[in-house]
């Protein structure tokens, strides 16, 4: 039920939003999000945009698992 | 920008594993965990992650994270009983709720009186189609889930209240997350070491609601997301907490949950619903763990009288001991004897979060290192 993927936003009508995922369109409703803007990847439960999420966050947790991996590599 | 496949790859779970090795040595004993997300169990399952770091000295225990097998029986029975016995009215709730038995029988078996029917949803905004498709039928949405899913079933209640729906009224059983875990760790009946929060609940509510469980408790944890490798995130996390001495209500997943939740939806939460105790399948009455609905022509429990008191459990089923995490589901008797996905005795087996159904699909995959 939580297995919520991010989906990028690509169309705003008021509260209503169209989603793409691998070339997937469907609706969304934005009503629980403040201010969707194009392009933002939203977390989606139940047909509603829970979140936007972060990129910014995103990146720092990759960088955090690249570093681990590179430490790894250097042995 | 870095590759957002990294939080999927093999090598990633690899290494984050080597890290939760080196931490477990460091603290020196066997810890147990508990997922306060359905989801998060089937991540640890399904990956066979669960099973790879119960060998290195870490459990992971469900505790009540999944919303159908919590409610109790007397909430879905009234379901069954209304649709069997009223003409002309439809009952919605989503795909989980039709196969749980009760004493009535169950939502799919039913056979609905004349013009009657139930209908699966996957989005609570369905039901507003419904009732407006439906001016001659009463469209009755038994409204079950946690801090996730509530917002939505919010804005349901104050949409037909604006297009003026009055066919439209809720069977609910919305629950908060955050009281259960007061009630395990007062009990004392489970020793715990630490918590992985859920990662959605979190997008609501953020961090706050279970600041008591690190001021009052000691106990660490973290809220995570639902790959493998953020699975871990939180496990580390918690694992440096405990080595510190020092817990706290950590975020591994600040990609999607901000310390202060989703304002948005906690508003509407609380525009439409307003705190009151709360039945459990397992626990019986928690206080202030329920949402009920402010607006009460809007609950069908009163607009058709119903009886949601029934508190009759399938012998032997120990469903309500495993959403406690007292017990896991190889130790009740009925567990693949005579309870499967086919055939289930209880909730646990009906969800796809249920640990019952879970531990019966993935319960033997191995993490291959």
């Amino acid at each position: 039920m939580c297995l919520a993927v991010p989906l990028k936003l690509i169309e705003i009508n008021d509260d209503i939003g169209t989603i793409e995922s691998g070339g997937i369109r469907r609706k969304v409703n934005l009503s629980l999000v403040k201010n969707p803007k194009l392009g933002d990847f939203i977390v989606m439960h139940a047909g509603f945009a829970i979140t936007i999420m972060d990129q910014e966050e995103g990146e720092k947790t990759l960088a955090l698992i690249s570093g681990w991996l590179e430490q790894e590599e250097q042995g | 920008m870095m590759d957002p496949r990294l939080l999927r790859e093999e090598k990633s779970v690899r290494v984050l594993l080597k890290e939760v090795e080196k931490s477990l040595s460091r603290i020196g004993r066997e810890l147990k965990l508990m997922e306060v997300c359905g989801t998060h169990t089937m991540t640890s399952y399904r990956s066979g992650l669960g099973n790879f770091l119960r060998k290195i000295g870490l459990r992971l225990i469900s505790g009540p994270g999944c919303p159908v097998c919590i409610t109790p029986n007397g909430i879905i029975s009234a379901a069954v009983e209304f649709v069997s016995e009223t003409p002309n009215v439809i009952v919605a709730t989503f795909g989980d709720m039709l196969k749980v038995p009760t004493n009535k029988g169950s939502l799919l078996k039913i056979v609905p009186d004349k013009g009657s029917s139930v209908k699966t949803i996957y989005s609570p905004e369905e039901v507003i189609d419904m009732a407006k498709k439906n001016p001659d039928k009463q469209v009755v949405f038994l409204a079950v889930g946690f801090e996730t899913t509530i917002p939505s079933i919010g804005w349901v209640v104050e949409e037909a209240l604006k297009k003026g729906y009055e066919n439209v009224s809720l069977i609910t059983c919305l629950r908060v997350v955050p009281p259960p875990l007061r009630a395990i760790l007062s009990s004392g009946s489970v020793a715990l070491d630490g918590f992985i929060y859920p990662g959605h609940v979190s997008v609501i509510l953020g961090s706050l609601p279970y600041e008591f469980i690190a001021e009052e408790f000691r106990i660490p944890g973290a809220i995570t997301g639902f790959e493998p490798v953020d699975l871990l995130l939180g496990i580390i996390s918690v694992l440096k907490q405990i080595e510190s001495g020092q817990p706290k209500v950590d975020i591994a997943y600040p990609r999607v949950v901000r310390r202060e939740g989703n304002p948005v939806a906690r508003q509407l939460m609380d525009r439409v619903f307003e705190v009151s105790d709360g039945e459990w399948r397992g626990f019986g009455i928690i206080p202030g763990s329920a949402l009920s609905l402010r607006e009460k022509k809007m609950d069908a429990v009163e607009k058709f009288s119903m009886d949601t008191s029934s508190s009759w459990e399938n012998k032997n089923c120990r469903c309500g001991d495993v959403v406690k995490g007292a017990i896991e589901p190889p130790e009740c008797p009925l567990f693949r004897k005579v309870c499967s996905p086919e055939k289930p005795m209880g909730p646990c087996m009906v969800s796809v979060e249920g640990s019952c159904l879970i531990h019966y699909k993935y319960g033997d995959v191995e993490w291959i290192a």
